[in-house]
């Protein structure tokens, strides 16, 4: 159903088709790599990346510890 | 690939600047608490080992079982970043990186944002998409679980992160299901999304014992929120105003 809306998006609103596909996954993929890099400094329960990040962590209400 | 070069290159960019800007804002804001909060943990650490016998000590050693992560985060085992200028420079790549991140997260919204609308998301609206990025990761977790300093003794780590996580993506859900799809029923499931982690309430402790004062705790919680403001607006609007900037340049020259 999502893929039909997109379709009719695209016919609607770009003269191109395929670049809104393109648009859209490239900005899923640049989403989940935000993601992973907040997760990882933000929420890794490694001990060094704790340690390193750990003001950050307990400025941005993280939970920590 | 030029929108994924687009909204990376934006992202990079507005990361630094805010990163470095917000760091400064820490070191008046949030960083002299958290230190000052250090004091009181180590003191607690301290009196637990010397006289484990006696009352108070004993208490605390009850809480730090329920807190398992004592002995580990602050043991002599792993490296940590040496007081002053070193522990500053690891908080403020890590703020540069948690930018970065979350410009990342915006960015890919506004290329979607401007594809859907032919438009270009103006740093205006960027500001708001800001300003929601703080309703939902400043906001909606902070009210179940506040902002902590360090001796404070908490909920185990994990539960807590499931349900920091929870409290982002229905207040996320929420808010996209009340701006986006205008129709009543949406609006309700909407707010109902907004509660529904209240209802089901943080992870906590029955009962906390710790020697940081309440007014460090409040204190904390203001600089906290305050500081996340400027950061979440930031990078709203400078993410959006550099995103527009890169997209039309990479459109202009496809």
């Amino acid at each position: 159903m999502s893929q039909s809306q997109l379709t009719n998006a695209q016919v609607t609103h770009l003269p191109v088709a395929s670049g809104q596909v393109g648009r859209l996954s490239q900005a899923l993929m640049a989403m989940v790599l935000g993601v992973f890099i907040v997760g990882v400094v933000g929420f890794s329960h490694i001990d060094v990346i704790h340690n390193a990040a750990h003001d950050v962590r307990h400025s941005n209400a993280f939970p920590c510890h | 690939m030029s929108t994924f070069r687009s909204i990376v290159f934006s992202s990079v960019i507005a990361g630094f600047i805010v990163g470095l800007i917000v760091t400064v804002a820490q070191q008046f804001g949030t960083v002299p608490l958290i230190l000052k909060a250090e004091v009181f943990e180590k003191a607690a650490e301290t009196h637990q080992h010397d006289a484990a016998a006696a009352p108070q000590a004993a208490a605390a050693g009850h809480d730090h079982a329920g807190h398992s992560h004592a002995d580990h985060d602050h043991g002599a085992e792993a490296w940590e970043p040496r007081e002053g200028l070193e522990r500053n420079a690891y908080t403020a790549a890590a703020n540069v990186l948690t930018a970065i991140g979350f410009a990342l997260l915006l960015a890919g919204f506004f290329a979607v944002r401007s594809g859907a609308t032919g438009e270009s998301v103006s740093w205006h609206e960027g500001l708001m998409w800001g300003l929601a990025g703080f309703a939902v990761f400043t906001i909606a977790p902070g009210l179940g679980l506040p902002p902590e300093l360090p001796g404070v003794p908490a909920a185990p780590l994990l539960s807590r992160q499931i349900w920091w996580l929870t409290a982002v993506l229905a207040t996320a859900a929420g808010l996209a299901l009340i701006v986006f799809r205008r129709s009543v029923p949406a609006a309700i499931a909407g707010v109902i999304l907004l509660i529904l982690p209240h209802l089901i309430g943080a992870p906590e402790l029955e009962h906390v014992e710790t020697n940081v004062p309440s007014s460090l705790s409040h204190q904390f919680m203001v600089a906290v929120t305050m500081t996340s403001l400027v950061f979440w607006s930031l990078l709203g609007a400078l993410t959006s105003a550099i995103f527009a900037h890169f997209d039309r340049r990479a459109e202009m020259s496809a």
